[in-house]
């Protein structure tokens, strides 16, 4: 979003979605993984998207990429297809630690180059521009000293860091995150909470789906209850409210953040 | 005999000239490809589609189009096949693939042991490396300086898809394309190296380079110089061997490629077993 635009949308008293899912209906055989989901996410604010496993969040996440086409409804991003969002490079994605090879012969460095291949020739041959970013990208989540090991040899949050260093180096204006505190200890945990808030107050989107309760409302600016459907948008601290988490994860769900802190 | 002269005495005969080159240049293409088969996990993959184009390449010369056409069309028929018995039916995906593979490699024999001219075809079953005509190098030269051209220039995406596909969804690319198009580089090299090996052995040379350099570095890029380079020395070594030992050309440059995994598995510094055994000693580390 350019000042410009962010001139325009205060003075007219309203925030242009960054991401727009509108009445989304997806169904996997039998299964109904999203039952007419409309959501409006806005853009220089953190997102937290909380539900339980088999809520919908991945696949909501794959709507929103375009990975998965809707039975119904639709997605924009920045008001337009998400087509030309992904042409044009601006949906970064920080991918599940289950979902990465970790024995994959590429260096952290590497990673994050992949985030500028959208801007590059056919070749994806390396420009000075190109160095440039991946090396600020890098210098930003304090992994500069790392940046020629094997991805699988840094620990869980600095693989985290690596990965949203790619989405910086791919300068995306929406990131998705996917269980990004999963395996991740306290202080990376702070690490990336803070790196994740100062890019939405660059103007981002950042919508990070966690499980993990606890660091909510130290990192969302708001939070989307979903269990199929959304259940509920707003505030962090009404959405941990423990009527409300009865609802996305049944009474078990509040048991076990009373217990354990997190689900 | 002196050594030299044990180098020198095969290359005086065309035959054998030919057949080291060609079998370098089948070594060097599968090598490569077989970087990214081993770390997407398409070995298993690699084995259908190397056996499944034996009726595409048999059809392609009864009707005198060109292997490769053939060996194309029946490559992606393969992985079709497999893709919609597995998404279409409680199969799962490797008795899909053993299904599909095995079938279409009989529906091969089958049709070479209807074709009239039988001593060709019986070649691309288990390789003739000595036979190769100065014809049959123009044309594994042209396919493989194809199927080169594109792995180099594409080295970089198919990297991508291989390690983080959503990635490549995200900006733009389509993981879908470059799927295909390493099937259709797969197919490709088949019929590049099965004149060398024959169908049955193909497997082995899409694998075992790929995995034996992946032993070796945790650099992509150097697995794309390690793999051929080892590839193209075990096969002349093999070469070699058949001709002093007058045994089977195509099996004794897999034996010699498995022997040279063999020794990586066993002595690779840092992913070998021995290597691995020494590493979990307790040594002094540098934190960090």
């Amino acid at each position: 979003m350019t000042a410009n635009q962010d001139a325009t949308n205060q003075a007219t008293g309203t925030r242009a979605a960054a991401i727009q899912v509108a009445d989304v209906v997806v169904r996997y055989g039998e299964v109904l993984a999203l039952d007419g989901v409309s959501l409006s996410v806005g853009p220089g604010r953190v997102t937290g998207l909380i539900g339980m496993n088999g809520s919908g969040k991945s696949t909501l996440f794959k709507s929103i990429m375009g990975m998965v086409r809707p039975d119904r409804g639709r997605v924009l991003i920045d008001g337009a297809d998400p087509v030309v969002a992904r042409r044009e490079g601006r949906v970064g994605y920080v991918p599940q630690s289950e979902d990465v090879d970790w024995a994959f012969p590429v260096s952290v460095r590497d990673v994050v180059m992949m985030g500028r291949y959208g801007r590059q020739g056919l070749t994806r041959r390396a420009r000075p521009a190109d160095h440039a970013a991946v090396a600020d990208a890098l210098d930003r989540v304090e992994l500069t000293d790392y940046a020629d090991r094997q991805i699988g040899q840094l620990s869980g949050g600095q693989r985290k860091r690596a990965f949203v260093a790619r989405g910086i180096a791919q300068d995306a204006r929406t990131l998705l995150l996917d269980e990004p505190f999963a395996g991740v200890d306290k202080r990376s945990e702070a690490t990336i909470v803070r790196l994740l808030k100062e890019l939405a107050a660059d103007g981002r989107t950042v919508l990070v789906s966690t499980h993990d309760l606890h660091a909510l409302p130290r990192l969302a600016d708001e939070a989307v209850l979903l269990l199929h459907r959304v259940l509920f948008h707003g505030d962090v601290s009404e959405a941990l409210r423990p009527e409300n988490l009865a609802r996305a994860f049944g009474l078990d769900g509040v048991d076990v953040l009373d217990h354990e802190g997190s689900v | 005999m002196s050594p030299l002269d044990l180098l020198l005495e095969p290359l005086q005969y065309d035959f054998m000239v030919r057949a080291i080159v060609t079998t370098v240049i089948a070594a060097v293409v599968c090598a490569l490809l077989s970087c990214w088969l081993v770390l997407v996990g398409w070995s298993l993959m690699g084995d259908a589609v190397s056996h499944a184009v034996l009726p595409g390449v048999v059809l392609a010369y009864v009707l005198g189009a060109p292997f490769a056409l053939g060996a194309l069309v029946f490559g992606f028929l393969a992985v079709a096949l497999i893709g919609a018995i597995r998404g279409t039916s409680r199969v799962k995906e490797d008795a899909a693939i053993g299904i599909v593979f095995t079938t279409l490699f009989a529906l091969g024999l089958v049709l070479i042991s209807v074709t009239p001219s039988q001593t060709d075809l019986n070649h691309i079953i288990f390789g003739n490396i000595l036979g190769v005509s100065t014809a049959d190098l123009v044309q594994i030269g042209i396919l493989a300086a194809v199927a080169f051209v594109v792995l180099v220039v594409k080295r970089r995406d198919l990297t991508l898809y291989a390690f983080d596909p959503m990635h490549a969804h995200a900006i733009g690319l389509s993981p879908r394309f470059l799927g295909a198009l390493l099937l259709g580089l797969l197919a490709l090299t088949a019929v590049v190296a099965l004149q060398v090996v024959g169908v049955i052995l193909v497997v082995a040379m899409l694998i075992i380079p790929g995995a034996t350099a992946y032993l070796l570095t945790d650099r992509f890029g150097r697995m794309l110089v390690i793999a051929p380079v080892m590839s193209a020395i075990c096969s002349v070594v093999g070469i070699y061997l058949s001709y002093w030992l007058d045994a089977a050309s195509g099996g004794l440059v897999v034996v010699v490629q498995g022997v040279a995994f063999t020794l990586v598995y066993l002595f690779a510094p840092r992913h070998g077993l021995l290597g691995r055994y020494l590493t979990t000693r307790p040594v002094a580390v540098p934190a960090g």
